[in-house]
């Protein structure tokens, strides 16, 4: 690791202000920022610690709406008996993320600002339709994800909070790669006010919306209008633990499995 | 064991190094502190293979902290790392051994190759100096596989190997296989992949080594399994010290598996500059330095051919094998797919001739030793492949193409140069599949079809060969050590008992069995025995652990130096009771008159030894303090059967073990807890190594793509079914502990028993071959593929 000076914020404007002083990175739950930086692979010079920011913290209902505070750890949200109520696919996929260790730090507004293209939340938020708050505005989440690690956020932009509508029925089915457990693929299925959203991760650049899979589960939501689907698997990863061709093969098949625990 | 057979022996005595381990006081290489250290970093090649231009630490030598920095260039007098064996070729040539440098001498030869060793204040202020060395490579192509390595035009890796061959080697009567296929009624084919394994101990590799300028000593704490040979070696071969100036302790170990038997490159060249700096020098590797610098594990191509009769009986075995030894040859590495592989290919079967050619391949890839089994998983999982093949090709069942052809006459004497001393496979076997529930499978087979899965049943019997060695049929194969092992007993005045062993335990247990050993057979507390390991300063010599030997052949040592106490134990207690020596008998820690209850406890008798006021001086040496060296006259040969159950989800390929049956021979058993627990243990590695472990080196570039956790899938608990496992006692015939050795087993029988289940279940989707790991994408795509080939045949 390189030697870093790390500062304490107590709120979000000062966080954002020091950030922008310093040309640092904002530190969350760290749990990728500070292993790439174990690894000299990240040299920040600085790194605000948003740790102490009140604001920042909880999980609360308001109205039609999950409103999750960005520094919430997944365990919070794994255990909290307002999300297992409200959507329970997201308290499931919260305690399907790392290990303990992991969900003990690892934070919501971290992993959707990290956008790892195997991270779970990122389904989460795709998937439920959900709208990011941040330091500066609002972004829905088709807006958000752009790539590769890669989002809207501008530099020195803080993910606040981030409100998921709750839908009828949700369900995620991640199949873990073997090594890491990171999804190799993971689709989540919502059936939300807005109409059927099946958002997929770890088998592109970035969580991405299965539209063939919405339109087809509009008309019937069945498990086997889900794996009827054929999905394309150019564009998608292939690395040693599965080819494109496989996880295009997955994506209909683990839709399928998520609308056969709702349906 | 007659009188002996009382106390704790047998019992399953709770581990009494557990209370340290549990409560984080166990006493780690890193844990050690020594006044005025620095740290040592190395600076490992981030090419597969290049020509080092050259090498500029002006700048580095300059950044803050730094002590030293040294280049391959600079160990003058440092010879490279010795391999331990020499094998002699079917060309009557002895192998080609190429130097192996402590430091990169003009070229790397695989990704992790030590380059400079940078010695500073911090870490930290050692990794920033790495920064700043320029090495100016010439980057050559490299070769990762030994198939690609052997073809015509090859990247050649070192002048001293033509072609990338350290050598051709044979073992078996080829023209009494070539007669018997000749004759075969039947065939039976398979072309397998022996994957390669990343060891991962949960401690990594560490030193700290330190010179003393008062009597110009060495002391050097490292991660060793046989701290004496690490002595051996260093001095002897590699620095040219006097034995008597260096002292190597192996504290605690956090798990070994083979991969810290080894000489290594890190503590040798530490070693030797701890002096030059006169400063003691700390390294820890970190986790994906290990990945690229500790040797890893298996890595065969091979080609097996089982010839038969109409009823499955073998006839002859002919395998051809490819091994991967890497860049340079590792301490071991040249005996393990020879004389530690081809000599188990008669498994537990009568086979009447077996040939096995060998050619050893160097690659630009992190070298290959033994790893947990080392040549016996090799072995077993072609002949149990071939076994399984058989019983498939005739559709005989495959408990019955294995009844038909086990040994049953003992002892026996293999085409393959080994003398089983005894076995009882029909019983490990029956067991097993009683264990398994085979009588039930159908039915579960049946149930798992309702839900849309395939269930398989597969077998292992397997064989191997532990409790190396016979030092003087060793030494005819090329070993260049003896493989005998040494243990002192001391009694101490008050009856207390150190014990010191040359075998040393990291996870073992040690500590534990061989107290029990000693307590059992002087009937006295457990308690009052100490059991000292790991350290050349204090321990007679020792050729260390591996292999399984520390019980048939460490602990074999002890018994016979308690053989020695009890003698002069006699000598004593005749002394004290005034009787005749032959009168005397020792049983349950008291010496007595035979036929009377005249009686002197063992206490008396130690404490008569230190204060020898009344005792026969004229006659015989105070004391109470013997050691034995103990050289096995043969090998032992656990054995037993492995039945393995999968579920594979055809839809995603995913295989889940959901029962695994194991039932072993081990011999006599000491601690029934603790043989569990290695069965356990091997058991997870085996799985590990069949489903879920995937060592992958990119072809074209020699980069080693699994590098880390996160793309090499280590066994974790959820990984694995709840094991039934189960013992049947056939006790080795040439040891007086009657034991065979435990810790291997489970990695050596598991394998074949998954791929062979997970065969059988898809047998009914066309699919007839698959290779190691049986990862779900493997296995989808091998679903696929025969698909694809029925549609095609169509």
């Amino acid at each position: 690791m390189y030697s870093f000076d790390i500062k304490k914020a107590d709120s979000v404007a000062a966080a954002a202000a020091l950030i922008t002083q310093t040309g640092g990175r904002p530190l969350a739950g760290g749990q990728s920022l500070v292993a790439a930086m174990k690894l000299r692979l990240a040299q920040p010079g600085t790194l605000v610690d948003l740790a102490g920011i009140a604001e920042l913290k909880g999980i609360r209902r308001d109205g039609n709406a999950l409103v999750i505070g960005a520094m919430t750890r997944h365990a919070e949200v794994a255990a909290s008996a307002e999300v297992r109520a409200a959507i329970p696919a997201l308290a499931a996929l919260a305690e399907g993320i790392g290990d303990r260790q992991v969900r003990n730090m690892g934070t919501l507004g971290g992993s959707l600002a990290n956008n790892d293209p195997a991270a779970c939340y990122p389904a989460g938020a795709l998937g439920l339709g959900a709208t990011i708050h941040t330091s500066q505005r609002t972004i829905a989440a088709d807006d958000f994800f752009k790539g590769l690690y890669e989002t809207a956020l501008g530099d020195g932009e803080l993910v606040t909070r981030v409100s998921f509508p709750i839908p009828a029925k949700a369900a995620y089915v991640k199949f873990v790669q073997p090594a890491s457990r990171f999804a190799l693929v993971g689709v989540f299925v919502a059936q939300t006010s807005g109409g059927v959203r099946v958002a997929v991760t770890g088998a592109g650049s970035s969580v991405f919306r299965a539209k063939a899979i919405e339109d087809a589960l509009t008309k019937s939501f069945t498990a086997e209008a889900a794996k009827a689907v054929k999905m394309a698997a150019s564009g998608l990863n292939s690395d040693l633990h599965g080819s494109a061709e496989y996880r295009a093969h997955l994506i209909p098949v683990l839709a399928a499995r998520a609308v056969a625990t709702i349906a | 064991m007659g009188a002996n057979d009382s106390g704790p022996i047998g019992q399953a005595v709770r581990r009494r190094e557990d209370q340290r381990f549990l409560t984080g006081a166990g006493q780690y290489t890193n844990d050690v502190v020594m006044a005025r250290e620095a740290c040592a970093y190395f600076l490992r090649s981030p090419h597969a293979h290049a020509r080092i231009r050259s090498i500029d630490s002006k700048d580095a030598k300059a950044a803050p902290g730094v002590v030293a920095i040294y280049t391959g260039e600079d160990l003058v007098g440092v010879n490279g790392l010795p391999c331990g064996w020499l094998i002699t070729g079917t060309d009557g040539k002895p192998m080609n051994e190429p130097p192996h440098p402590v430091l990169a001498k003009g070229k790397v030869r695989h990704v992790g190759d030590p380059v400079v060793m940078i010695v500073a204040e911090t870490l930290n202020q050692a990794k920033d100096a790495a920064e700043l060395v320029v090495v100016d490579y010439e980057v050559l192509p490299s070769v990762v596989n030994v198939v690609d390595a052997l073809k015509p035009g090859a990247p050649q890796l070192h002048d001293e190997a033509p072609g990338n061959r350290c050598y051709t080697w044979a073992l078996g009567d080829q023209a009494a296989v070539d007669a018997a296929f000749a004759k075969a009624h039947h065939v039976a084919k398979v072309d397998i992949v022996n994957n390669r394994l990343v060891p991962n101990a949960i401690e990594p590799r560490a030193a700290l080594a330190s010179y003393s300028r008062a009597d110009e000593s060495y002391t050097l704490y490292v991660t060793s399994q046989n701290p004496h040979v690490e002595r051996l070696l260093m001095t002897a071969f590699v620095l040219g010290l006097p034995e008597t100036k260096v002292r190597v302790i192996a504290p605690d170990v956090g798990g070994g598996f083979g991969s810290k038997i080894y000489l290594y490159a890190e503590e040798t060249a530490m070693m030797w500059a701890s002096k030059h700096v006169n400063r003691p020098l700390r390294w820890v590797a970190e986790r994906s330095e290990s990945f690229i610098s500790d040797a890893h594990g298996r890595d065969h191509v091979t080609h097996a051919e089982m010839a038969v009769d109409k009823d499955g009986k073998f006839l002859a075995l002919r395998v051809t094998t490819t091994a991967n030894v890497g860049a340079y040859l590792s301490t071991f590495a040249s005996c393990i797919p020879t004389i530690l592989y081809a000599t188990l290919l008669a498994g537990q079967y009568a086979t009447p001739a077996i040939h096995c050619e060998v050619t050893a391949v160097f690659t630009n890839t992190v070298p290959v030793d033994a790893y947990r089994g080392a040549g016996r998983p090799e072995a077993t999982y072609v002949v149990e492949r071939v076994a399984n093949q058989v019983g498939v090709d005739l559709g005989i069942a495959q408990d019955e193409v294995r009844r038909r052809n086990f040994i049953r006459t003992f002892p026996y004497v293999t085409p393959v140069a080994l003398t089983y001393d005894t076995g009882n496979y029909d019983a490990t076997l029956d067991e097993a599949m009683r264990l398994a529930d085979v009588a039930g499978f159908a039915v579960r087979k049946a149930e798992a079809a309702k839900r849309g899965k395939l269930r398989g049943l597969g077998y292992s019997s397997y064989i191997e060969a532990c409790g190396l060695a016979p030092s003087n049929i060793a030494g005819a194969l090329g070993a260049r050590a003896g493989l005998y092992e040494a243990g002192q007993v001391r009694v101490n005045p008050t009856g207390g008992v150190t014990v010191f062993t040359g075998s040393h335990s990291h996870g073992q247990g040690h500590e534990t069995t061989f107290a029990q050993v000693v307590a059992g057979r002087l009937g006295i507390d457990i308690a009052s025995v100490e059991i000292v390991h790991g350290d050349t300063g204090r321990i007679p010599f020792g050729m260390g652990t591996y292999g399984s030997r520390s019980l048939a052949v460490g602990g074999t040592a002890i018994v016979k130096a308690l053989d020695k106490i009890v003698a002069k134990g006699k000598k004593i207690a005749a002394h004290l009771l005034e009787a005749a020596e032959a009168d005397i008998e020792f049983a349950d820690g008291k010496f007595t008159v035979a036929g009377t209850d005249r009686s002197k406890a063992f206490g008396e008798v130690a404490l008569a030894a230190y204060v020898p006021h009344n005792y026969p001086l004229d006659k015989l040496e105070p004391g109470l303090d013997e050691t034995a060296f103990y050289d096995p006259t043969n090998f032992t040969y656990p054995a037993g059967t492995h039945i393995c159950e999968v579920e594979i989800d055809p839809e995603t390929g995913v295989t889940e073990v959901v029962a695994f049956a194991a039932c072993d021979d081990f011999g006599n058993i000491i601690n029934p807890m603790i043989v569990e627990g290695q069965v356990h243990g091997g058991l997870a590695q085996g799985i590990g190594q069949a489903l879920l472990e995937q060592c992958v080196y990119d072809r074209s570039s020699g980069q080693l793509v699994s590098g880390s956790f996160m793309d090499y899938a280590m066994p974790r608990a959820d990984d694995l079914p709840s094991f039934k496992v189960g013992t049947k006692v056939t006790p080795c015939t040439h040891n007086p502990l009657g034991a065979k050795g435990c810790g291997e087993a489970g990695a050596i029988g598991s394998p074949p028993a998954l791929i062979n289940a997970v065969l059988d279940a898809l047998a009914s989707v066309g699919v007839k071959d698959i290779q190691m790991p049986a990862s779900p994408h493997r296995v989808w795509q091998a679903i696929q593929a025969a698909k694809a080939g029925t549609a095609a045949a169509a």
